[in-house]
C-alpha cells in the first residue's frame, strides 16, 4: 500500500513536470485494491478499469513496467499506444483496459461462461468505479451474470466522484450494492479503507463462485483523495472540509495504527519502510529513463493478425517520410 | 454437393464448424430454441446442446461483450444480431474493444468473435428492418468486414469468418436469404477472406457490388448484352479488406466503372472504390465513375422499391457511363 502512495506521488510530479503526459492516480483506494488484489488465485482473471494501480502490484507488475508503459517507450508491451494507466500483461491475467467506461463488466461475464465450459476452476472481477453503475453495460453484465449464474466478482470502487459528478448525483439508489438485487445477484457494502473487510469478503464472494453459487456484487466505499486525473482539478466540485474529513479515514494511516496499536509496528520501521519505498521508485525511474523511445513504425503493427496490403503500403510511405525528416517522434 | 438456399448455407457451415472444433459456440436472441428469426440457426441446439447455442437476455451490448470477453479467454464465439438496424447498442463493443484489443494490447490479446447479422432492404422492414450501414464498420480499423452474395460463398466465407484471427463482421442479405440457391460444397470447405470474385466477365465496363445487390446488377450486366455492351461484373465479396488488386485490375481492362450498394449515396462504401480508382487506374478511366445507390435518407417503407437500386437503375448507369466516352 505504501509502495502505491509513494509511486502514486512520483507519477503525479512527473506529470507536473511534463515528463510524462498524463496520469491517474489511484490514492485513497489502496485498501480495497490489495485488499481484493490478495484475497484472489493468480489464475483469476481481472478486468480491470485505468485506476488500478494497487491491484497490478498484487499480480506482480513492476515498476519499471508501469514507468516503461507511461513513457510509452521501446520497452513498453503495448507499444506505445495506449495512454498512461491504461495497462494490460496477460500472463498476469490482467487484461488490458480501455478508457470508455464499464465496457469490462460484461466482458468479465463472458471470460467467467468460457472459463467453466472449459473446466476452469477461477473467477473473473471487472473493476469499475461509481460512474460506471450508470452505464449500459453494467446493466448487462449484471443482468447475464444473473441469468448464466456465472463465477464473476463485480468489484465497484465507490470513490463518491465520477470526475465532477457526486455519488448523490449518479443514482437515487441508497447503495450502489443493492442494484444487485434487481438481477438476482447479492450485493454487499463494505468499508473499502479497512483492508482486512475487503479481504474476507473477496474470499468469501470467490468461495461462492467456486462452489457454483454464482455472482456477488461488492461496493467498497472508499474516496478518491487525489484529482480523477491530472487533468482535473477537484477543487472546483468538492470541499476541502470534505476531504479533510476522508482524509482521517485514509486507509494506510488506518493500517499504521491498527498496527502501532497492536505493537506490530514502530514508527521507526514505518519510515524506514518509507524511504525503502521511495528509493525502488526511485529506482525504477532511473532505469526506465534510460530505455529508447518506441519503434515509430510499429504502430502499424497488430492492427490485424497480419499486415494488409494497404497498411503495408501506409507503412512504406511512413518510412520515407520520416527519412525525409517530414514527421518526427 | 448439396444444394441450399442462402440461409440454409449459414446453418450448415454454422453446423460445420461446430461439428469440427468444440471451442466454437453459438450466442443471440432466439436463437436455440426458435432456431433464429430467419431460421438460420435451426436445428443447432438439439444438436450441440444449450451449452454452445445460447440464447440471450435482449441486450445486444450484452451479447457482443460476452462475446469478446469468451474471445479473450480462447473461444471461438460466433454471435447473431437479430438486424443490423439493432447492432448499434452494442457498437461501443465493437468498435472502442473488439476492433482494438489486439492492437491496445500490443498483440496480447486477439479477439476473434465473428458477428453475424442480416441487413439491408427490399423485405418490407421499414426504417429499422432494412438498413445497410456496412461503411461504419468498414471505416473501423481492425475489423473485417464480408458481404455474401449466393450460398456457396455464404458457407465458405462463414467458415473462414469463424476460424480467423481477427474479428469479422459478416452481413447476410436478407433479401435473398431464399431467394436465390445454389449448390454448397460439404465439410471445411473454405472461401478466402479478402478477394472479390468475378460473377461474369467483359470488357467495355466494370461494374462492382456485393451483397443483395449481385442479382439486380447480373441482370443488367445480361440485358445490356443486346446492346453490344461487355459487363464485367465484379462481386467485392469483403469490403475490408477490399481486393484493391482486382478493383483496379478490372477496370485497367475496362476503363469504366459502375459502383452499386443499397446503402446511401453520402460517405457510402462506393466512395472508397471510387478514390481507389482515382489513385491507382485514372489514367486508365475513359468516362467518370458512377454510382447506383440508396438514397441520402433514412429508408422509407412503403416507398422501399423507389429507394433500392435495381436492374433498371443499374443498366441505365452503365449505358451512360459507356455512352459518356
Amino acid at each position: 500500500m505504501l509502495l502505491a502512495r509513494a509511486f502514486d506521488e512520483r507519477c503525479l510530479t512527473l506529470q507536473r513536470q511534463g515528463r510524462i503526459g498524463f496520469y491517474v492516480p489511484a490514492m485513497g483506494q489502496e485498501a480495497a485494491q490489495i485488499g481484493c488484489g490478495w484475497a484472489l488465485d493468480p489464475a483469476d482473471w481481472l478486468f480491470p478499469a485505468y485506476r488500478e494501480l494497487g491491484l497490478a502490484l498484487t499480480r506482480g507488475v513492476t515498476l519499471d513496467e508501469l514507468l516503461c508503459q507511461f513513457f510509452g517507450n521501446a520497452q513498453d508491451r503495448l507499444k506505445g499506444r495506449q495512454m498512461p494507466n491504461h495497462y494490460g500483461y496477460r500472463d498476469r491475467n490482467f487484461v488490458v483496459g480501455s478508457s470508455p467506461i464499464g465496457t469490462q463488466i460484461i466482458q468479465a461475464v463472458g471470460a467467467a461462461m468460457a472459463a467453466r465450459r472449459r473446466g476452469d476452476a477461477i473467477v473473473t472481477i471487472p473493476f469499475f468505479g461509481d460512474g460506471a453503475t450508470s452505464s449500459n453495460d453494467f446493466h448487462a453484465g449484471l443482468n447475464f451474470a444473473g441469468v448464466f449464474r456465472v463465477p464473476t466478482i463485480f468489484f465497484c470502487q465507490n470513490n463518491e466522484w465520477a470526475i465532477s459528478l457526486p455519488r448523490s448525483r449518479q443514482t437515487a439508489a441508497k447503495t450502489l450494492a443493492e442494484k444487485g438485487g434487481a438481477y438476482g445477484v447479492p450485493g454487499e457494502v463494505v468499508d473499502g479503507n479497512d483492508v482486512h473487510q475487503v479481504f474476507r469478503a473477496v474470499r468469501t464472494a470467490r468461495a461462492r463462485a467456486i462452489a457454483g453459487d454464482g455472482p456477488t456484487l461488492i461496493e467498497a466505499q472508499v474516496y478518491r483523495l487525489g484529482p480523477h486525473s491530472t487533468s482535473d482539478d477537484p477543487r472546483r466540485y468538492r470541499s476541502d472540509a470534505e476531504l479533510a474529513e476522508w482524509k482521517q479515514k485514509d486507509p494506510i494511516g488506518r493500517l499504521k495504527h491498527e498496527l502501532l496499536d497492536a505493537g506490530a509496528w514502530t514508527e521507526e520501521q514505518d519510515a524506514a519502510l518509507l524511504e525503502e519505498v521511495r528509493g525502488e521508485v526511485a529506482q525504477a525511474l532511473a532505469r526506465t529513463e534510460t530505455v529508447g523511445p518506441a519503434d515509430p513504425t510499429s504502430f502499424l503493427d497488430d492492427v490485424y493478425a497480419t499486415r494488409t496490403p494497404a497498411l503495408d503500403e501506409q507503412r512504406h510511405y511512413l518510412e520515407e517520410m520520416l527519412k525525409a525528416g517530414m514527421v518526427r517522434q | 454437393m448439396t444444394e441450399a438456399t442462402l440461409v440454409q448455407a449459414v446453418n450448415r457451415a454454422l453446423h460445420t464448424a461446430m461439428a469440427a472444433d468444440p471451442e466454437v459456440l453459438l450466442l443471440g436472441e432466439d436463437i436455440g430454441v426458435n432456431g433464429g428469426v430467419f431460421r438460420a440457426t435451426e436445428g443447432l441446439l438439439k444438436e450441440f446442446g444449450a451449452d454452445r447455442v445460447i440464447d440471450t437476455p435482449l441486450s445486444e451490448t450484452g451479447i457482443i461483450g460476452t462475446a469478446v470477453g469468451m474471445a479473450l479467454y480462447g473461444l471461438k464465439p460466433v454471435a447473431e444480431i437479430q438486424f443490423l438496424d439493432f447492432i448499434y447498442p452494442g457498437f461501443d463493443q465493437i468498435v472502442s474493444e473488439l476492433a482494438k484489443f489486439r492492437y491496445r494490447s500490443g498483440g496480447q490479446y486477439p479477439c476473434h468473435v465473428v458477428i453475424r447479422t442480416p441487413y439491408g432492404g427490399g423485405i418490407k422492414g421499414g426504417l429499422y428492418h432494412s438498413q445497410s450501414t456496412e461503411a461504419y464498420f468498414a471505416h473501423t480499423a481492425g475489423l473485417k468486414v464480408v458481404v455474401p452474395s449466393t450460398p456457396a460463398d455464404a458457407y465458405g466465407l462463414l467458415l473462414s469468418a469463424i476460424f480467423d484471427p481477427d474479428p469479422v463482421i459478416f452481413l447476410e442479405p436478407k433479401r435473398i436469404y431464399r431467394s436465390v440457391s445454389g449448390e454448397i460444397p460439404e465439410g471445411d470447405h473454405r472461401e478466402p477472406i479478402g478477394k472479390a470474385r468475378i460473377v461474369r466477365e467483359g470488357t467495355d465496363v466494370s461494374v462492382f457490388a456485393y451483397g443483395a445487390m449481385i442479382p439486380p446488377a447480373t441482370e443488367a450486366c445480361q440485358s445490356l448484352e443486346g446492346e453490344g455492351i461487355s459487363a464485367e461484373l465484379v462481386d467485392l465479396r469483403t469490403l475490408s479488406p477490399v481486393d484493391s488488386p482486382a478493383v483496379i485490375a478490372s477496370v485497367e481492362k475496362t476503363g469504366r466503372a459502375v459502383i452499386v450498394h443499397e446503402a446511401a449515396r453520402f460517405c457510402g462504401y462506393g466512395a472508397e472504390i471510387a478514390a481507389i480508382l482515382a489513385d491507382k487506374a485514372f489514367y486508365s478511366l475513359k468516362a467518370p465513375i458512377a454510382r447506383v445507390t440508396g438514397f441520402d435518407t433514412p429508408f422509407p417503407y412503403a416507398l422501399e422499391n423507389l429507394y433500392l437500386p435495381n436492374a433498371a437503375r443499374i443498366r441505365q448507369s452503365v449505358l451512360d457511363t459507356v455512352r459518356a466516352a
